[in-house]
């Protein structure tokens, strides 16, 4: 009899981020064959409102000369451009962190399949975190493109504000993210959050007009909103109006959201997949 | 053998109405309440969303009214007289909304019913025709669309916004607008192979939602873009609303009725003609 050779695992258990890559990677693999159809929601989408809004709408505040005041005298196309970016950004970062992740659990279970190798459950939550990061970015690059051949945006303030929206965009996805891990049903419970959550946050959160033009009811509304933050920081990139202090408030803010989301996830996700 | 012949007398088949004799045996059993009540006690459990449909059209009303309006001022009307902004575009919201309910029901809904949920299948295998399927579908999104307009009519009479008793017309245009647009969805959705090409469904409604003069009067179109406006179906139901609010009534109302017509007419004949393959092969 010979001995029973010891047999030697040739896997090899990747450090902590590569791991969160691979799960990166998995979902550009997916996205590379089906890009097409996020093209009308992430990308036409902000450049139609901002053709209804900034040359539609925009050649009524114009000419009225109200607008100026506000504007700081730039055209309302200008003064629209950024923001739009950013509610763009918060969009995109409501799908992706809602349907898809509630599939990933519930439907597809993809999720199931990657914890069931050497990947944590912290980890596959990080990935996805960075690919909707990654998705924001792809998306915000494509829109300011377009834009800047418009010329409603110019200077490297429009690369500040790209950074911007995508920070505000994951601020929201985060938190997000750790809910519809929480979710059980089908996700009708979703149709309310876009309806409550993110269709208010997009009109109150002075995008199409200063916060200062509402009741003064609704005004501190706007200022947890994480979009309403971002918005003031991209725009205040964008025009070179930006001011330091409130600037810092306002990163702040997005970063602490971030943050708590990220734990908030990686906690849901654990108790998810280990159970 | 005699327990048979003492059915209660609810069991009894229904009266034969007129509909019954024209259509073939076997569309149509007269029972499309069925298929309503059917709608109405599934949507308790989404009855959130159901809620929540009357919210966005008000969330709209109030930042775009209010915010907007206190920048842009009066904007001119119908008859080329100033109107608050708010006024101006509430029965465009209210057209707006009428189109996106209709739409959403009849080509999403529709399609995860007939391809995923095989609820349509099921119903068939009871004695429902497609006929009773069709006209209790349409029904259920008529009353639906009908509670979301009364709701919204009286939030605008509340604010002040309307100003004519022709208003009281414009919950019935509201829910033929919805028809035409539902009956045009699923003629549409009855060709599509998957979600995919509902897409193109967002890629109709987002542009004519947009630039249907909701927002901001025809007249900042340069003339050519005008007549392209004047061709989609939500200009004519923004018109025919903001007509009826304001109480700007001309002979221009029945052309934009007259579209509806012919849409409802021609979404009807494809939408069953399509079924009928669809169900019944």
């Amino acid at each position: 009899m010979t001995a029973v050779e010891a047999v030697r695992c040739t896997g090899r258990v990747l450090p902590g981020w590569r791991t969160a890559l691979l799960v990166v990677e998995e979902r550009w693999f997916w996205y590379r064959r089906n890009w097409r159809a996020t093209a009308i929601s992430s990308l036409l989408q902000p450049l139609l409102f901002l053709v209804a809004f900034g040359v539609g709408f925009g050649s009524l505040i114009d000419a009225g000369g109200r607008a100026v005041q506000f504007t700081g005298g730039v055209s309302y196309l200008v003064y629209l451009a950024p923001a739009l970016l950013v509610i763009g950004a918060v969009q995109t970062a409501a799908f992706e962190s809602t349907y898809p992740i509630l599939s990933a659990f519930k439907w597809q279970r993809t999720y199931w399949a990657v914890t069931a190798t050497p990947v944590t459950s912290g980890q596959l939550a990080g990935g996805q975190l960075t690919w909707i990061a990654l998705r924001l970015t792809l998306s915000a690059a494509a829109y300011l493109l377009v834009v800047t051949l418009f010329g409603a945006m110019q200077g490297l303030g429009i690369l500040v504000a790209l950074v911007c929206a995508v920070l505000c965009g994951m601020a929201f996805s985060a938190p997000l993210v750790a809910f519809s891990a929480s979710q059980e049903g089908e996700g009708t419970v979703f149709a309310a959050v876009f309806r409550f959550v993110v269709v208010p946050m997009t009109l109150f959160s002075g995008t199409f007009f200063p916060i200062s033009q509402l009741p003064g009811l609704i005004q501190p509304l706007a200022w947890i909103s994480p979009l309403w933050h971002g918005t003031e920081l991209a725009r205040g990139a964008a025009l070179g109006t930006v001011a330091l202090w409130p600037a810092v408030g306002h990163v702040a803010y997005l970063s602490a959201l971030l943050l708590v989301g990220v734990l908030l996830s990686r906690w849901r996700f654990r108790v998810r997949l280990t159970q | 053998m005699s327990a048979i012949r003492q059915m209660p007398p609810e069991a009894a088949p229904p009266r034969f109405g007129l509909l019954l004799r024209v259509l073939p045996p076997g569309l149509y059993a007269g029972r499309s309440r069925a298929v309503i009540l059917r709608s109405s006690i599934a949507s308790r459990s989404v009855w959130l969303a159901i809620f929540s449909g009357f919210f966005e059209p008000l969330f709209f009303l109030v930042a775009m009214g209010q915010g907007l309006g206190s920048l842009v001022g009066a904007v001119p009307g119908p008859d080329g007289q100033p109107l608050s902004y708010a006024a101006f575009i509430a029965p465009g919201l209210l057209a707006a909304s009428a189109m996106n309910g209709a739409v959403y029901d009849a080509t999403f809904g529709f399609f995860m019913k007939l391809k995923y949920a095989k609820l349509y299948d099921a119903m068939l295998a009871t004695p429902l025709g497609p006929v009773d399927i069709a006209v209790g579908e349409i029904g259920w999104a008529l009353i639906r669309g009908g509670m979301y307009a009364t709701g919204f009519l009286t939030v605008m009479l509340a604010l002040g916004l309307i100003s004519s008793p022709w208003a009281l017309l414009a919950l019935p245009a509201a829910l033929f607008v919805a028809f035409a647009f539902a009956a045009l969805g699923m003629a549409a959705t009855s060709f599509m192979r998957s979600w995919h090409d509902f897409d193109l469904v967002q890629l109709a409604v987002l542009p004519m939602f947009l630039f249907s003069a909701t927002f901001f009067p025809l007249s900042v179109y340069p003339p050519a873009l005008q007549w392209l406006v004047q061709a989609f179906p939500l200009y004519h139901a923004v018109a025919l609303m903001r007509g009826l609010t304001t109480g700007v009534v001309g002979a221009s109302m029945l052309g934009h009725l007259a579209y509806f017509v012919v849409m409802a007419a021609f979404g009807t004949v494809v939408a069953s003609r399509r079924l009928r393959f669809l169900l019944l092969r």
